[in-house]
């Protein structure tokens, strides 16, 4: 990845980032370690990976993106707006009333989202079968599966992983947030999942690559690897750490929703929004 | 515009074998039509599909959810998805991922829960699912069938290949009697009158429309008139229908291969309940209670769900 590209997609990290931490801070609450840790994918995918068109969101040559970690919705808002999808403003509507922005994602409110997920699990499978689909229409597409770490708990991931390997659905490229974290703590105290990768492996899944979930370029030359991979199923695990980008909150006890009542955790969230608005201008100028 | 049978004696194409050659020709001429199957093809005749559409039969495994999580995303590409497994499997086992990535996503799936109530026979009591109408009906915009026979059956199919939306039809694997003579159509959320009557309108669904009709002419042979209708889409119901036809009459019964809890008895209760319509009123159908095993014919008896069981329930509301 040449050096303009980084900046660029580092600037775009940045503005996701401080996007995800204003509207969290002015909802009062909301799924900050999740979303946090996706920022750097988010912004790999929207500014340089994705094919798609904000302009006309229902683009039928468009690639397709199934966040089923749903909870990390605001991560993905943050991208969509950034992209253009719509108004920034509309950012700060998160759980209000009848919003376009429900705190987790709905195809039939939100332009540039595909597919409704937030019942852990689920998303994988819509993912499968939108790959399938794509596949049986011959199309070159792809779909690009976000699915959590402690998502993994469920089931269903894992039919839909034996499915994906099984028909060689290559254009459904499957990324894993491996934050090591879930709700209720540590992804190993609550539910030893031991090695995603060699389960990936076993499951049949012949390109398993691990990077770092905040090295943009190590994501980016992971999905142009899994894009190059036609010929068996693609995974990229992304090594990272719940909370991502801002110390307080990467080191906070509990991470997984977190409420912004009381000084300390306000000016942690304002302290980092100031250094990303900091940092952005610089790069901007 | 539908006929009845002449000959209600003589049974149809085995009901499967409906769902899957109808699907199959309809696949000639619709490519979005799909198919997806959980390891039961050679129970349900969907190899007449997976010869003859052998790309778009899609083979999932024993993995019920994920068939209908993939259905979904399939329907996001524009696909319109029929999927099978049997009855209990296809509703209770996988409701969340129906309710979620199918209706509340807007998505398509056509459900076929096969061998409902009595006809899981000698797969027993695990098989049996009483409860999927409860379940479907609870779901918002799920429309619910429950075919009476072979022609009607195959018109559902059709009609369901149509249109978008969660669409699930229940039926017997096993050929059934004929109710309705070849040819006949139907109307989406219309009830059928069957047999007009003065004294008591039984409100009938599935294969046991049948034995409805055979209870209306035990009825007869004692001196009491029965109306039956075939009340065929279960979601929407058709309470218009009811209204007008409950005038008169000294009593009502519902009758059906499922649990009085939650099916068309309860939907019945409903429109007669919220119009006050003060007519004595009995479900017939299964009591709360789980299924057993045997034969099909032995269920049925079992559980009290024959013509001469809906005699002894029409008899004894008009005492």
């Amino acid at each position: 990845m040449d050096k303009v590209e980084l900046k660029e997609l580092t600037l775009l990290a940045a503005k996701i980032r401080k996007d995800v931490l204003e509207l969290l801070k002015h909802r009062g609450y909301g799924h900050l370690g999740g979303s946090m840790s996706i920022v750097e994918l988010m912004a790999v995918l929207y500014g340089k990976q994705l094919r798609v068109d904000p302009a006309n969101p229902q683009w039928e040559d468009r690639d397709m993106v199934v966040l089923s970690k749903g909870h990390s919705g605001p991560a993905w808002y943050s991208a969509l707006a950034e992209k253009g999808f719509f108004p920034k403003e509309k950012l700060m509507t998160l759980n209000d009333g009848g919003t376009m922005l429900p705190s987790h994602p709905d195809r039939t409110k939100t332009p540039g989202v595909d597919m409704t997920t937030g019942s852990l699990g689920q998303g994988t499978s819509a993912a499968a079968g939108i790959a399938y689909g794509q596949k049986l229409k011959g199309q070159d597409r792809y779909t690009y599966l976000i699915v959590g770490d402690g998502e993994l708990n469920e089931g269903q991931c894992w039919e839909a992983f034996m499915l994906i390997a099984a028909r060689k659905l290559n254009n459904c490229i499957v990324i894993i947030d491996d934050n090591k974290r879930q709700l209720d703590g540590y992804t190993k105290d609550v539910l030893n999942p031991f090695s995603f990768e060699e389960k990936m492996k076993a499951f049949g899944f012949d390109l398993v690559q691990v990077v770092k979930g905040n090295d943009i370029e190590a994501i980016s030359n992971a999905i142009d690897k899994a894009k190059a991979h036609k010929d068996g199923a693609n995974c990229i695990i992304l090594d990272g750490i719940k909370g991502s980008g801002v110390k307080y909150f990467e080191e906070l006890k509990s991470n997984h929703s977190v409420k912004f009542n009381n000084d300390e955790i306000n000016k942690a969230a304002d302290d980092a929004i100031a250094a990303l608005g900091e940092f952005i201008e610089k790069e901007e100028a | 515009m539908f006929k009845l049978t002449d000959d209600r004696s003589k049974k149809g194409t085995p009901l499967a074998k409906v769902v899957m050659q109808t699907l199959s020709d309809l696949m000639n001429t619709d490519d979005k039509l799909v198919f997806l199957e959980a390891d039961l093809a050679g129970a349900s005749s969907s190899t007449i599909i997976q010869k003859d559409h052998p790309e778009r039969f899609i083979q999932m495994g024993i993995a019920e959810a994920n068939m209908i999580g993939t259905a979904a995303g399939l329907s996001v590409e524009g696909f319109k998805p029929f999927v099978h497994t049997f009855g209990p499997f296809a509703t209770r086992r996988v409701y969340d991922q129906l309710y979620l990535s199918g209706a509340y996503a807007h998505n398509t799936i056509n459900v076929y829960g096969s061998d409902p109530g009595f006809d899981a026979g000698p797969n027993g009591g695990t098989h049996t699912t009483w409860e999927d109408v409860a379940l479907m009906r609870a779901m918002p915009t799920a429309v619910i069938c429950d075919a009476a026979d072979a022609v009607q059956l195959e018109w559902i199919v059709k009609e369901f290949a149509s249109m978008k939306g969660i669409h699930y039809f229940r039926a017997n694997r096993k050929d059934v009697r004929n109710v309705y003579a070849p040819g006949s159509t139907f109307q989406l959320g219309k009830g059928n009158v069957l047999t007009k009557g003065d004294d008591v309108l039984i409100i009938t669904a599935g294969q046991i429309v049948s034995d409805a009709l055979d209870a209306a002419e035990k009825l007869a042979a004692e001196g009491i008139s029965a109306e039956v209708i075939d009340m065929f889409t279960i979601k929407p119901l058709d309470a218009e229908l009811i209204l007008k036809e409950a005038k008169g009459k000294k009593a009502i019964v519902s009758f059906e291969n499922h649990s009085i809890i939650g099916g068309l008895g309860s939907a019945v209760a409903e429109v007669l309940a919220e119009n006050a319509v003060g007519i004595p009123f009995k479900r017939h159908g299964a009591n709360d209670v789980f299924g057993q095993v045997g034969t099909q014919d032995w269920l049925q008896k079992e559980f009290k769900l024959t013509a001469d069981d809906l005699v002894a329930t029409v008899k004894g509301l008009l005492k």
